[in-house]
């Protein structure tokens, strides 16, 4: 019998229908994910089984757990299942414990609120439930607040809160999705462990096709509110019904073919670069730490090779790349663009600027709201000795904007009225307008759905055999980075640890590091051919 | 539109409507005194009676709104020309000692309730209204500069900044070209505020004598020619009186209208 | 923490140093001499110079401020120009009159307003928060002193409960000058309350929409005992800003309601001196709010940190 059984559930807010007749099963011990692209209604359903739904959400439908609706449970009945029988998990570890309470007092609330438990065997249990979920008490004191942990030792806490009182049930949504690739898999591990430990049944929201497949024992895959696909993981993986289905698996696979290089003449010099930043002192008197974010990087991009960067947060990622843009000084060493220094101090030096454009990854944040596109993608002009006007200006407008794939008519919107893959279209046909010699894509793809990810990918193949682009591709996602370079660079702790040949670097990776950063990713299995055609 | 606005729009425009209008026409001389006729209460000549040297109130009113109405406006003029680029400034140089500098010397004069800098300025020049001004003026120059630099630096953090940068474009051009645009809307809501409190303070300061000095009417000094005769003439202390709440309250509901009006977000929400 | 406390100390000192280093000379390039003001026009050069060498004023200005600051150091406020007594006396007296009124002032405030602000912010959108958050645009719209001249009004004049005005001084017991003070008090708070409600029910408000409120949900709390067990702490730090704030606006104030009650505060003092040209009365009035306030500040600042662990272990 299943522990958690969904029968035609339907929910609306307002007039917008959310999920249509979701129907699922998850039993003890079971894995279960539930898989889509953003507005498929993957959160909401796992919303719905812990009744945490907005306020105004109409439900219809039922929600058994151990045999007795949820939906019919009063607020207070919920609040006795909450945390006791369902346990749940949210995306961003950064923002879900409260920043003024102790984890050890988070974790023992969960305790506190359901049983009659004294304070102190509270306390005792939720050591002994941060230990079993990774933070030793001998390391991690219940004593500490979140803003001492990482990310990944702040989803601990959060799932140990989870699962204080073993629950039946547990509900993860995203719970990697804001980790580097590393601590995902231990956290996944983690998670898998505890429900096979515990014969707990785990519900999975995730978007990441590789982490489903390898991972749950059945998948669901959704879409714009409905299941257009279910089914033991196996079976699914190699019977795939549904064409969105295949398209899903098809995108997360995607891989593009780049043009050959054709020149080697170096544009971008990085000469042992160095970067230290102040860190908070920490004792009253003495000389306040140094974090050195960059220890000595160098390495050569060529005219016309696409090369990419990788490496997990706080690697020095972004500081390299600000440093590069010359937005940023740096302490020692020299990033030189046609042998030209790109930092000019507080003024910028216009003649250098000309040659780099920037993507960044928020398709929401790289514009200003109030211009139009026609406004913002001209931004670079301000580079130009003489920059078009009139008929001359509208033509490049329009001939770039056609080139991204968007209309010239486009021109006279505001950004609003885009989606985010036709965003980050527009991004491109700002870095793209001035001809730049170098493009950074900073993460660029990172924020969108796989479907959206693959068309971006085949436009940056596309422009690169159109106009010969140089780029330098920095991703935390190794499979991105494996098709759009030729080169790529793996970064560790403010250095780059190995740097090769893409291909060769991904088939046999030399530095522990790589490999281990390889070995973590999950894995889309490799299943029969399915084309690489949309 | 929503009703906090329509209805602070209305009484806000009461009270400048007032103002303009006595420029033009008051029902008295507001400076004719009328011993026989003194102490009157509300009537149908007289329609908010009369003070205690039988002059009409209702026109010592509407010239008292010019008063109020012209301080606080200079005040928040002052506060605006001087805080808006002091915060856009500090931050585009956040954390360096520019930034520090501004900081610290808003705290300093936060330090100085506008009553205290009143008192100063009195101390040195003298009463009057435009060391009314000047006081309340300087009290709302750390205000702008805050409200600015606090809603200026995540815009700093975000991409489509850095993507100006990256277009070569220097700080003092990117403050007025992009981060000035983006905190308008607050510094709307902002100054309505700052005008409400400007009008309060005004009243204040003219209550004990440091504001306008006569024959210069104003609500303030009014109230307090009121207060030794509250008891047998009530309604010269509260007419004015209202006349305060209602000016105020109603900068302060278009206040609230406008900060929900002019948040996309909240206004995409309503649709 | 020791760290923090250090660093904060360290802003308060400086900022007193430069406060006191303002206040000084900008009250020196007053025009008008103090002497020749007090001894009248009629009076004879060598007289003027004399008062001005008994006064001090005969030496450099940053000699005498050095002397100011030293001897406020020590309690010595200077001798005021007019009544030829101790300021530090004259001070004194007063200050048990405005200090006690502001903190009276400021204990009403937050009393009411919290709950109020609270209450609001759990009836989002209800007839509660509607009713709350109408009367707090009135609050926040009356003039502190026209307030107090209505309360005089209706609770002195026609229903008899207090004295119109004066102080019953402390020497006739905590009671009956808490009674003499208590009118004041409240015309100075509710305005402030309004405002604080206001703050309280939007710090409320917005940290009901953080993740750790799902989470804790999660967890199996109540609505109601998220709020009380994870809201209500994180909400107070914008609420404790603006109460550092409202204590430098209900010290200002004071010195206003003071006027409507005839209390023998600060604020008479002041007006007093200002009207006599007694500046080094002046100066100094001016120099204990500021103290005061910047005072205030550095124990908000504190009280930040013991909130927030987060200040505590950062810088």
């Amino acid at each position: 019998m299943s522990l958690l059984s969904i029968r035609n559930l339907s929910l609306s807010i307002g007039t917008a229908t959310i999920l249509e007749n979701v129907s699922l099963d998850v039993a003890p011990g079971q894995i279960v994910a539930v898989t889509g692209e953003s507005g498929s209604g993957k959160s909401m359903t796992a919303l719905g089984v812990i009744g945490l739904l907005p306020d105004h959400a109409v439900t219809t439908g039922d929600i058994l757990l151990d045999g007795e609706n949820l939906l019919d449970q009063s607020e207070a009945q919920m609040c006795q299942l909450r945390g006791n029988d369902i346990g749940m998990v949210f995306q961003e570890p950064m923002t879900a414990l409260n920043p003024v309470q102790t984890i050890g007092d988070q974790v023992a609330e969960t305790i506190l609120i359901h049983s009659n438990t004294s304070k102190r065997a509270a306390r005792a249990q939720a050591a002994d439930m941060l230990t079993r979920v990774g933070l030793p008490q001998d390391k991690f004191p219940l004593s500490r607040y979140p803003h001492e942990l990482s990310g990944g030792q702040r989803q601990r806490v959060v799932i140990a809160m989870a699962i204080a009182l073993r629950p039946k049930l547990l509900i993860a949504d995203e719970p990697t999705t804001a980790l580097d690739v590393t601590t995902q898999a231990q956290i996944l591990d983690l998670l898998q462990g505890l429900a096979r430990d515990y014969d707990m049944g785990l519900l999975m929201i995730t978007h990441d096709l590789a982490v489903v497949s390898d991972m749950a024992d059945h998948i669901v895959v959704m879409r714009l509110g409905r299941i257009v696909e279910q089914g033991a993981t196996n079976a699914l993986l190699a019977n795939m019904q549904h064409d969105y289905t295949k398209m899903l698996f098809a995108a997360s696979r995607h891989e593009v073919a780049l043009p050959p290089v054709t020149q080697s003449k170096p544009l971008l010099r990085v000469n042992s670069v160095r970067r230290t930043y102040k860190m908070p002192r920490t004792s009253l008197f003495g000389a306040p730490a140094l974090f050195e974010a960059l220890k000595g990087v160098s390495f050569n991009i060529d005219r016309g090779e696409r090369v990419g960067l990788v490496g997990e947060s706080g690697c020095g990622k972004s500081t390299l790349t600000r440093a590069i843009l010359g937005l940023d000084p740096v302490q020692s060493g020299e990033i030189l663009i046609d042998d030209a220094p790109v930092y000019a101090g507080q003024t910028p030096d216009l003649d250098v600027r000309r040659k780099m454009q920037v993507v960044f990854q928020d398709p929401f944040g790289s514009f200003n709201p109030r211009h139009k596109v026609d406004r913002l993608i001209t931004e670079p002009f301000h580079l130009l000795k003489q920059p078009p006007k009139g008929a001359a200006r509208q033509a490049l407008i329009g001939e770039t904007l056609e080139a991204v794939g968007l209309a010239a008519a486009d021109q006279h919107k505001y950004i609003h009225q885009f989606s985010g893959g036709q965003r980050q279209r527009i991004a491109i046909a700002r870095a793209l307008i001035i001809k730049p010699e170098l493009i950074v894509f900073d993460e660029a793809v990172s924020a969108l759905d796989v479907s959206v990810r693959a068309q971006i990918l085949d436009l940056l193949a596309d422009l690169s055999a159109r106009y010969g682009l140089t780029y330098l591709f920095i991703s935390h996602d190794l499979s991105v980075v494996k098709t759009v370079t030729d080169r790529v660079l793996v970064m560790k702790a403010g250095q780059i640890v190995e740097q090769g040949v893409t291909a060769q670097v991904f088939a046999s990776p030399q530095h522990p590091y790589t490999q281990e950063l390889l070995n973590a990713a999950p894995k889309l299995p490799d299943l029969h051919p399915l084309g690489s055609s949309l | 539109m929503n009703r906090n606005l329509v209805i602070g729009g209305v009484l806000s425009l009461l009270a400048i409507a007032a103002a303009l209008v006595s420029f033009v026409w008051t029902p008295f001389e507001h400076t004719a005194m009328n011993i026989p006729a003194k102490l009157q209460t509300p009537n149908g000549v007289h329609w908010f009676g009369t003070d205690h040297f039988g002059r009409d109130i209702f026109s010592m009113i509407m010239v008292g709104a010019r008063t109020s109405i012209a301080v606080a406006f200079v005040a928040v003029g002052i506060g605006m020309a001087l805080g808006i680029p002091l915060g856009l400034w500090a931050a585009a140089r956040k954390g360096s000692y520019v930034d520090e500098l501004i900081m610290r010397a808003n705290d300093l004069i936060f330090a100085f309730p506008s009553l205290v800098i009143a008192i100063l300025i009195t101390a040195i020049f003298g009463a009057g209204a435009i060391n009314a001004i000047i006081a309340i003026g300087i009290f709302n120059i750390p205000v702008f500069a805050r409200v600015v630099r606090g809603a200026a630096m995540p815009i700093w953090e975000r991409e489509f900044i850095l993507a100006a940068r990256v277009a070569g474009k220097n700080a003092a051009r990117i403050s007025l070209e992009h981060i000035l645009p983006n905190v308008m809307n607050l510094l709307i809501v902002q100054a309505t505020i700052q005008f409400s409190l400007g009008i309060l303070a005004e009243a204040a300061l003219s209550y004990v004598g440091l504001g306008a000095q006569p024959p210069t009417p104003s609500w303030g000094r009014m109230l307090a020619d009121a207060q030794t005769l509250v008891s047998i003439a009530p309604h010269m202390a509260l007419i004015p009186g209202f006349a305060i709440i209602i000016t105020v309250l109603g900068l302060n509901l278009m206040g609230d209208g406008l900060r929900d009006y002019l948040n996309p977000r909240l206004r995409v929400a309503r649709t | 923490m020791i760290r923090y406390t250090l660093k904060r100390l360290m802003s308060l000192i400086v900022s007193l140093c430069i406060a006191s280093v303002l206040i000084f000379f900008v009250i020196e390039v007053a025009p008008g001499d103090s002497a020749s003001f007090m001894l009248g026009i009629n009076a004879q050069e060598d007289t003027v110079a004399a008062l001005r060498a008994e006064l001090g004023l005969d030496v450099p200005k940053w000699q005498r401020y050095v002397a100011w600051v030293q001897g406020m150091l020590v309690g010595d406020f200077g001798t005021s120009y007019t009544y030829r007594t101790p300021v530090a006396q004259m001070v004194a007296d007063r200050l048990w009159v405005s200090l006690p009124l502001t903190l009276y002032a400021l204990t009403l405030s937050t009393v009411i307003a919290l709950p109020a602000g609270m209450y609001a912010a759990a009836r989002r959108g209800r007839t509660g928060d509607v009713a709350v958050m109408g009367a707090t645009q009135f609050g926040v719209a009356v003039p502190n002193f026209w307030f107090a001249m209505m309360l005089v009004l209706v609770f002195a004049i026609n229903l008899r409960w207090f004295s119109a005005g004066g102080f019953a001084g402390w020497d006739k017991g905590l009671g009956a000058g808490l009674w003499s003070l208590t009118l004041p008090a409240i015309a100075l708070a509710l305005p402030q309350a309004a405002i604080l409600a206001r703050v309280m029910r939007s710090a409320l408000l917005d940290v009901l929409t953080e993740d750790y409120m799902r989470t804790a949900r999660a967890k199996g709390l109540t609505k109601s005992q998220t709020i009380w067990r994870h809201g209500l702490r994180n909400a107070l730090i914008p609420v404790l800003t603006i109460i550092g704030l409202q204590f430098s606006f209900l010290l200002a104030g004071s010195i206003i309601i003071e006027q409507v009650f005839y209390l023998p505060g600060l604020g008479r003092l002041v007006f007093q001196a200002i009207s006599a040209r007694d500046l080094i009365v002046v100066e100094s009035v001016v120099m204990l709010l500021v103290f005061a306030v910047i005072v205030v500040n550095f124990a908000v600042d504190l009280a930040y940190a013991a909130v927030d662990p987060r200040l505590r272990s950062r810088t």
